[in-house]
């Protein structure tokens, strides 16, 4: 029962940063109906953007922990929205309106390109860092097992409930969220009733990657290590808990960001860490074999 | 891209520039002006702010030199297709083809050549194969396929499994290798082919993914990380390719009494991968003019009007899926023949990637295009390999340039499957 307990902690921490991930590839999926496939990567720029800015701060002699954090996460944000931002403009604005696969491979392309130009400037070794956020909660305590909660796990899944609330905020009372909800009907239309399609679009891209630099920063202080090859991992497994939540829709992206870090500790801790992915992507299919659309996700009605 | 077609005057050339200068300085901040280096156990941060400058220079002077650039030498993005002629660009490709086959046939007799250039084409080759397989599934089936690198794996691993626990030479594994590959993609395909377009991308890849999981974990049989030693070479129909065959054996080189030469072996591996990708050519275009084939395509544009039709697209796209697999059972376990040892590392997700971005960037359907972007996307990373760090960066801008400037792939012209006889001129037009 401890065990299970720990392991439902670490899933839901997890789950909740990929949730984060989820959303960027959601949130374009509604709008353009293209996978971006160099989200990923824009966790990791993110991660990397937070290794930097913790170093920097250390060496400064900055010692106020959420001092640090603070500064670093909208540093991260700032700088990693750019980095939305240019992918969209440089990548996939010139090819909307064109085929599918257009986008598809030109967004491969990024993530190659995103991925190895972090690699050449940055070094191919991974990244330590000191433990920023130590120390935390006893939650149950048996003779041969302890339950704990850190304080970090409580940051990050804290962290995600706030951007969660205040992101759907964002979408159903301001003027943005509508002009999304819009353009996710139908582009045309809703340049037609006066909505600035492109603003609209380049807008989603940088709030999912803001929400993917909040996401790499949660897990560099999570795990305290990164390289430039988390992005791709992380980028399929959060694809996945879109996919498996119903692409398109928000809550589902954080309801299957949640379900596939929940899977991952529950399989890591009771069958072999080995076969982890596997799970995840099998529970991925079964979900789509059964429930094509996602666990949240609206049936597509085709027209002829 | 540039929206307009006049060239922008001055001033606004410069905002413009400007624009992308501040742009270009709030991305290399954080991933240029700063660097971390591990020093005595723990991260030192460092700063190059003179690289930050020459970027940041570098896009403002390209961005205004594409602002004033005349709209006379710009290259045109085209958008859509180029109508299907059924004049004599026809013979033309036909001839373009008849060329390439002839120029592959004497490459390897041609005095320039050496073990590299050979290498290099065998490569290259093997990516033309794997395009041609995909592109049954992607280009005339339309389904979006991104773990093909999977039905590869399978193949190679088959053949590999075969030769060394059951000591079966090339030429018997090779069906096996792509009846595996094919009941592979049938049984892949069975569950998932009901789902429709990202949902099958996303599954494909996920099942890319945990073959690659399993030829990493499963010790015992796959030889885990460290993959697959010793598996045997192919032979010229029993002839052995070694200096000193064993006993009872006659060398390739004995038998036709030639010197001997290690490059007699690499130019026969050449050959098999010529003539099992002309197969697949082959066979592609024949089965397009078969019911089968012509049900793909037609499955490719409107998957209702073919249920109204009385196709079945399950098993329409599993035919499909399971012959293009197969292909790439054959592909495997011919690189497996060739490399003479296999691992996992072979079989990732950025190989699935480059397949497909051989078959799109080619034009999908189109089976010459696929040629050409193959020989793209092997010999460029080839003549990058002077950069070495940069070469994958430089391959990434490229992919992504080259789709911009042309988001229907290089040769975006298919030859339709039927024609209809073009109505007589009347006088009146």
């Amino acid at each position: 029962m401890e065990y299970f307990l720990q392991q439902a902690i670490n899933g839901l921490t997890l789950g909740a940063i990929y949730g984060l991930v989820a959303i960027g590839y959601t949130m374009v999926y509604g709008i353009i109906g293209m996978i971006n496939f160099a989200h990923g990567e824009i966790y990791m720029i993110g991660a990397f953007i937070a290794v930097i800015g913790f170093t920097i701060l250390s060496m400064l002699g900055i010692s106020s922990v959420p001092f640090a954090i603070l500064i670093v996460l909208i540093v991260a944000i700032l700088f990693t929205s750019v980095y939305g931002w240019a992918v969209e403009r440089i990548a996939y604005r010139p090819l909307r309106g064109s085929f599918r696969l257009a986008p598809l491979i030109s967004a491969i392309g990024m993530s190659i390109f995103l991925q190895n130009y972090v690699q050449v400037l940055q070094g191919a070794r991974v990244k330590p860092i000191q433990p920023i956020v130590t120390g935390g909660l006893t939650l149950m305590s048996s003779s041969h097992f302890t339950v704990s909660l850190s304080y970090i796990q409580i940051l990050i899944i804290l962290t995600t409930v706030v951007l969660m609330v205040g992101f759907s905020l964002l979408i159903t009372r301001t003027a943005l969220g509508r002009a999304q909800r819009a353009c996710e009907q139908d582009l045309t239309m809703a340049s037609l009733v006066g909505i600035n399609v492109d603003r609209t679009i380049s807008l989603t891209f940088v709030i999912g990657a803001g929400l993917a630099a909040v996401a790499g920063v949660m897990v560099t202080l999570y795990y305290g290590v990164i390289d430039f090859y988390i992005g791709f991992q992380a980028g399929i497994k959060a694809f996945a808990a879109a996919v498996l939540g119903g692409i398109g829709s928000l809550p589902g992206a954080m309801l299957g960001g949640l379900l596939i870090g929940l899977v991952e500790a529950f399989w890591s801790a009771y069958f072999t860490i080995e076969y982890k992915d596997l799970a995840t992507f099998s529970i991925l299919i079964l979900v789509l074999i059964f429930r094509p659309t996602g666990l949240l996700g609206r049936p597509e009605v085709e027209k002829v | 891209m540039i929206a307009a077609a006049a060239p922008s005057p001055l001033p606004a050339a410069l905002k413009e520039a400007a624009v992308a200068a501040v742009v270009a300085l709030a991305l290399a901040i954080p991933m240029v002006g700063f660097y971390t280096v591990d020093e005595g156990g723990s991260l030192v941060a460092k700063t190059r702010f003179d690289w930050v400058a020459i970027a940041v220079a570098a896009v403002f002077a390209g961005r205004l030199a594409l602002a004033l650039w005349p709209p006379a030498w710009r290259l045109k993005p085209r958008r859509e297709p180029a109508h299907v002629a059924v004049d004599g660009r026809f013979t033309l490709m036909k001839f373009f083809g008849a060329a390439a086959v002839t120029v592959a046939v004497v490459l390897p007799f041609l005095p320039f050549t050496d073990r590299y250039i050979i290498d290099v084409a065998t490569t290259v080759l093997i990516y033309v194969m794997l395009g041609w397989g995909l592109n049954i599934v992607v280009g005339l089936a339309g389904l979006l396929d991104l773990g093909y690198v999977a039905f590869y794996a399978v193949g190679a691993y088959s053949f590999a499994l075969l030769a060394r626990n059951f000591g079966l030479n090339f030429w018997e594994c090779l069906p096996l290798a792509g009846i595996f590959a094919a009941l592979f993609g049938v049984l892949l395909g069975f569950p998932v082919l009901r789902l429709r377009g990202d949902y099958l991308a996303i599954v494909t890849l996920g099942f890319g993914e945990m073959i690659r999981i399993v030829l990493v974990n499963w010790q015992s049989f796959t030889g885990g990380p460290n993959g697959l030693t010793s598996i045997p070479r192919p032979s010229f129909f029993g002839l052995p390719f070694t200096r000193t065959p064993e006993a009872g054996e006659t060398a390739f080189h004995e038998f036709f009494g030639l010197e001997f030469s290690s490059y007699h072996r690499l130019a026969f591996l050449y050959f098999v991968i010529l003539v099992l990708a002309l197969i697949t050519n082959a066979f592609t275009l024949r089965i397009r003019r078969l019911p089968v084939g012509r049900a793909w395509e037609a499955l490719r544009e409107d998957e209702i009007a073919c249920r109204a039709l009385g196709i079945n697209p399950t098993n329409t796209k599993l035919t499909a899926f399971a012959i293009g697999a197969m292909f790439g059972g054959f592909a495997g376990s011919f690189f497996a023949a060739r490399q003479g040892f296999i691992s996992p590392e072979s079989f990732t997700f950025i190989e699935s990637a480059l397949i497909l971005a051989v078959v799109v960037l080619g034009g999908m359907g189109s089976q010459i295009g696929i040629v050409f972007a193959a020989i793209l996307l092997v010999v460029l990373p080839e003549i990058a390999r002077e950069f070495a760090e940069l070469r994958m960066v430089l391959f990434g801008a490229a992919m992504i340039g080259i789709m911009v400037w042309r988001p229907h792939g290089l040769l975006s012209r298919r030859d339709p499957s039927i024609l209809l006889p073009l109505p007589k001129a009347t006088g009146a037009s």
